[in-house]
């Protein structure tokens, strides 16, 4: 090993130590920022002692050269500019584009090297190794392009969130999974050569697409987590294609992260991960608001919005639980803006936040945090639920099977599923349009519990009226 | 199996282990941020694009490198970029220009800077 080998090997294992540094900072809002500036730094690092290992060995073309540098540079700039100008409700579809064109590029690193190889004697002398990592690396890798592009599509509303199913559909996609099999040990034993990584590709890309459409909207936070980790584990595959350390260590990194949110939201909705991928099941978005439904027993008490304003204005606690209706109602300003009023007038608020109260893991955070709503009082699922009880009120907004109490119940479609004990506090003021039903498709308990009162409006137009209201009580 | 395979695969399961064990202990607040900070770490595949981009040399392995260097460049940079811009959003007290009395962030901004490391 010469002193120039062993000093890259050196700054590529600092660039893995920041890494995981960085995420290590990450276990704490104000640590947070630190931790992603030192990963970027340590990608800086990476990235430089590439460039020096490429210029001291001369062994790029000057073509390649020009082309890779032409191609950094149109993506360096649109990654920079979607970045900066994408809104943060938009966030889960940059995420899953970003996904997309990561898993994307795993991919060409293997194909791009099997050219490589057919070009220069073949590659039949390659060992399994390569030719295995090669196969596992477009497999995945492909599944995640189309797979992310799909889900970001849907995201973005440029794809019916609904299930999108066809007659055939699992029969087709079993097919397409023996095919890619089918090449990819075609592939590992010698044969084939590159027509058969191109039909495995094709494959994997097909099963990427028709995997996802028919996955619904409401669903998206576990198929984000899922394909990240698919994208992480595709570029340690490549890491072990072209023999680079930093690709094998981040690769299993996010693959890692990808693999326990995935776990997290698909415990938090309550599904199995098996029942997610089969597809088919709620409508997603469109929550049939509209239909009044007819609650099996009890009645309904309705609050105005001034009797709503006063009781929160001589609260001493007030917890406001906030779901996925705010964020499709874009309200959180007004939601955090209330909350601010009531702060200052000496209320002691928290928000408690259930894991998939948003389209992605933590949206909801990320959307309370760009309306100035400060980290302290956002509570996740265990923090929060002792202290409903001490709650003098709940405002719910925007949120339904997260706080239905039907959950403890066995025997329902939210049987089992971890909910927000909203129905602990002494009084309860939901803020929804209608008694229509939520994903689930059930009716909810909460609604017609004598300490709750609907107050049926449009949330941003309901906050900003408390708000208003709020005004005759605090000075 | 070689030595040498043996000794990635030793690093890519440890690498695993390290992933969950650091990745735990992440509050659910940071659960956006923390995603799409890892997102950008595999952004490190834009050194397996350059690497690759040695071995190039017909049209078509060019054209791989090309659209490889695009999706990467984009991955890294956009990754890095809007995590960074999310994380700022997360103060301990309302930004001054919005709020009241900065009662909270009084006894928060020490807590603040002792946690840095």
């Amino acid at each position: 090993m010469t002193g120039f080998a062993v000093s890259t090997d050196a700054l590529y294992l600092l660039a893995a130590a920041c890494f995981v540094l960085g995420l290590h900072l990450m276990n704490s809002p104000a640590s947070a920022r630190r931790g992603n500036q030192l990963s970027a730094a340590g990608m800086t690092v990476a990235i430089l002692t590439t460039i020096a290992v490429l210029a001291r060995d001369h062994v790029i073309t000057a073509a390649a050269a020009t082309v890779l540098g032409i191609g950094l540079a149109i993506g360096a700039v649109a990654g920079l500019v979607t970045a900066r100008r994408i809104k943060m409700t938009a966030m889960p579809q940059l995420v899953s584009l970003f996904n997309a064109v990561g898993g994307g590029a795993a991919a060409l690193i293997a194909l791009g090297d099997a050219i490589s190889h057919a070009g220069s004697g073949g590659l039949a002398g390659l060992p399994v190794r390569t030719t295995l990592t090669t196969f596992l690396d477009v497999l995945i890798g492909g599944i995640t392009f189309s797979g992310s592009l799909v889900a970001a599509g849907k995201l973005a509303g440029r794809i019916p969130g609904r299930p999108l199913a066809f007659r055939g559909g699992r029969a087709v996609n079993l097919l397409l999974a023996l095919i890619a099999v089918a090449c990819g040990i075609t592939y590992t034993a010698g044969h084939g050569g590159l027509p058969i990584l191109g039909v495995l590709a094709a494959a994997a890309l097909a099963l990427g697409i028709l995997m996802t459409l028919p996955i619904g909207g409401a669903d998206m936070p576990v198929v984000i987590s899922l394909l990240n980790a698919c994208t992480g584990t595709a570029v340690a595959m490549a890491g072990f294609v072209i023999n680079s350390t930093p690709l094998i260590i981040a690769g299993a990194l996010v693959g890692a992260a990808g693999g326990i949110l995935t776990k997290l939201m698909a415990d938090a909705m309550n599904r199995s991960l098996v029942s997610i991928l089969a597809g088919g099941f709620g409508t997603g978005d469109e929550h049939t608001d509209a239909l009044p439904a007819a609650s099996g027993g009890g009645t309904v008490r309705e609050v105005t919005v001034d009797d709503a304003a006063l009781q929160l204005a001589y609260a001493a606690k007030v917890v406001i639980v906030p779901g996925y209706g705010l964020a499709a109602a874009q309200a959180q300003h007004e939601l955090v803006e209330l909350a601010q009023a009531l702060t200052d007038h000496g209320v002691d608020v928290s928000y408690g936040i259930h894991p998939v109260a948003g389209r992605m893991p933590g949206h909801m955070n990320v959307l309370l945090a760009e309306a100035n709503a400060p980290y302290q009082q956002m509570k996740d699922l265990d923090e929060i639920n002792p202290a409903f009880a001490n709650a003098d009120v709940v405002l719910v907004v925007g949120a339904n099977d997260v706080t239905n109490p039907a959950a403890r119940r066995p025997g329902n479609a939210v049987s089992g599923m971890p909910i927000l004990d909203v129905d602990k506090a002494r009084s309860i003021i939901v803020i929804k349009r209608s008694l229509g039903h939520g994903y689930a498709g059930i009716d909810n308990e909460l609604y017609t519990n004598p300490k709750t009162q609907m107050l049926f409006s449009d949330a941003k137009a309901a906050l900003a009226a408390l708000h208003t209201a709020l005004g005759a009580y605090v000075h | 199996m070689t030595t040498a395979l043996f000794t990635d695969i030793t690093i890519f399961v440890l690498s695993l282990l390290v992933g969950f064990e650091v990745i735990t202990k992440v509050p659910a607040t940071l659960h956006t941020p923390l995603m799409s900070g890892s997102n950008a770490i595999h952004g490190v595949v834009v050194i397996g694009v350059m690497i690759l981009a040695a071995t190039a040399s017909s049209p078509v392995g060019y054209a791989v490198v090309l659209v490889a260097a695009i999706f990467a460049a984009m991955n890294v940079t956009g990754g890095y970029v809007v995590t960074d811009r999310m994380l700022e959003m997360f103060r301990s007290h309302p930004a001054p220009a919005r709020s009241g009395p900065a009662g909270a962030g009084g006894a928060a901004a020490p807590r603040a800077k002792a946690g840095s490391r």
